[in-house]
């Protein structure tokens, strides 16, 4: 039973974590007893799990994910919507609010076109599927205003924070409505176009600066010398 | 009767001032293409390489896609201008040949069955050549898939050894290359203690090639701490920028 990092310390691919009764977490594998990473980040020992968590990474989709994605083709069975992974989604007509669609008489194209953005959530994947999508929920839908950025999917769950803490701040502080797609994309409008630069910026410099601490205090700081820079 | 090159003089020390078990030296750098998702760069000695990476993706033609595991396509290419005389841009037997073993040295690495039905491609150019440029190749190939994010097994450092001038190299440069009797690439990943790459060009005695194996393992371990460090530099320089801002 030892350890041989110290927690959030940076390790790489086929670094040896720990030895012994242990569990490969996230972004670990074990070999016999022994737990190795298998991507660079930071390590997190937690009970008996041993997590690496990513620098950067790549989006896999998982049921319930609210995503941000583009429609990119328009087929038989539906819309093909590009979520910015590796697999392609599905969002099929019945998944839609428009209950009126007859498909003798509608075109699809009526409802989502090729290059709309929506808003959406996963409801179905496996290995052998690529995801199904649904846009059947209040919120979720065709975005119209406002601007996307895209930002790594690793990065995500430090946009958020702890229990919302980041993003809570992020919008009292822009005044700007903020929608955080779990694939990287993340949906920004406020009232004014000064309000969105500032959002962009602050949401940039988490991305850069997500492995370190004391991150949120730093940020709200930011936002408050932008402000008194634009008056 | 034409008259030998000497590689290695009376001390020991070989045409570029290098000791038998010497590496050149190496520059290495993640992350230097903002187009690809992932992507490195090495010198090592005059060798210039860029590897990228994209992916995992949606395989283009489809009927290429494997329903258990992605699919990994490599392309090893020199630039016409990587060598003295102009190489023809095209892919001759060679690059294609290279393509395949540096495609099957990084293939145990991945974890490629957690990407059913998608492609991982990744490219390796060479802008300039000196000897040794498959393993180099590989190195800065299994850099660009750590940067990219692709779940690995351990990275792949890759490093040749051979006997020139009935000397048992490490490293060895275009010269030696060339004019020594064998070559043996190796790649390496060392904390699972795994071959992926074993190839040998010349003639070696079983004694010879041993010790040249063992030699270009011990090369493989040196390059692969260089390939954490460049992959870890990125990330220490923003946070040391900010810890130190943060005590200001």
């Amino acid at each position: 039973m030892s350890i041989f990092y110290e927690n959030r310390e940076i390790v790489t691919p086929g670094d040896l974590l720990a030895e012994g009764e242990f569990e490969a977490g996230r972004n670990a594998y074990k070999i016999d007893s022994k737990i190795y990473a298998c991507k660079l980040g930071l390590v997190e020992y937690k009970g008996k799990t041993v997590h690496v968590v990513a620098l950067n990474t790549f989006y896999v989709p998982s049921v319930g994910d609210t995503v941000i994605g583009k429609i990119i083709e328009i087929n038989l069975h539906g819309w093909t919507v590009d979520i910015d992974s590796p697999y392609l989604a599905t969002l099929r007509p019945t998944e839609t609010f428009n209950k009126s669609y007859n498909p003798q008489k509608n075109e699809l194209s009526e409802f989502l076109n090729i290059g709309d953005l929506i808003q959406a959530k996963i409801i179905a994947y496996d290995r052998t599927r690529n995801p199904l999508l649904t846009i059947k929920e209040p919120g979720l839908g065709k975005i119209t205003r406002g601007q996307i950025i895209k930002v790594s999917p690793a990065k995500i769950p430090r946009i958020i924070g702890r229990k919302g803490s980041m993003i809570n701040m992020l919008k009292r502080e822009t005044r700007c409505n903020i929608i955080v797609g779990q694939n990287g994309l993340i949906h920004i409008y406020g009232r004014n176009p000064e309000d969105e630069r500032i959002a962009v910026l602050a949401i940039k410099k988490i991305e850069l600066e997500a492995h370190t601490s004391g991150l949120t205090d730093r940020i709200a700081e930011m936002i408050r010398k932008e402000r008194r820079g634009m008056v | 009767m034409k008259e030998k090159i000497r590689l290695v003089d009376d001390s020991g020390i070989r045409t570029d001032g290098r000791k038998p078990d010497e590496l050149r030296p190496i520059k290495l750098e993640a992350g230097v293409l903002s187009n690809a998702d992932g992507s490195a760069y090495i010198e090592q000695g005059k060798n210039k390489i860029l590897a990228a990476v994209y992916g995992p993706r949606e395989v283009h033609p489809r009927h290429l896609a494997l329903p258990d595991r992605a699919l990994l396509r490599c392309r090893y290419h020199m630039a016409p201008f990587s060598v003295q005389e102009r190489k023809s841009p095209a892919p001759s037997r060679r690059e294609i040949e290279l393509s395949k073993v540096i495609r099957e040295s990084l293939e145990p690495a991945i974890f490629l069955e957690r990407f059913p039905r998608t492609a991982i491609d990744l490219f390796i150019e060479v802008l300039q050549a000196d000897g040794g440029t498959r393993v180099a190749g590989i190195t800065a190939a299994s850099l660009a898939l750590a940067d990219a994010g692709i779940p690995m097994k351990d990275m792949v450092a890759a490093c040749a050894a051979g006997k020139a001038d009935g000397h048992i190299l490490l490293d060895l440069n275009d010269l030696e290359d060339k004019e020594g009797e064998a070559d043996v690439p190796v790649a390496y990943m060392p904390s699972i203690n795994r071959v992926g790459l074993l190839q040998m060009d010349g003639q070696l005695t079983p004694e010879e090639f041993e010790k040249a194996f063992n030699l270009a393992i011990e090369g493989c371990k040196r390059i692969y701490a260089l390939q954490k460090e460049a992959l870890k530099a990125k990330y220490l320089a923003i946070k040391e920028a900010v810890e130190e801002a943060g005590q200001k």
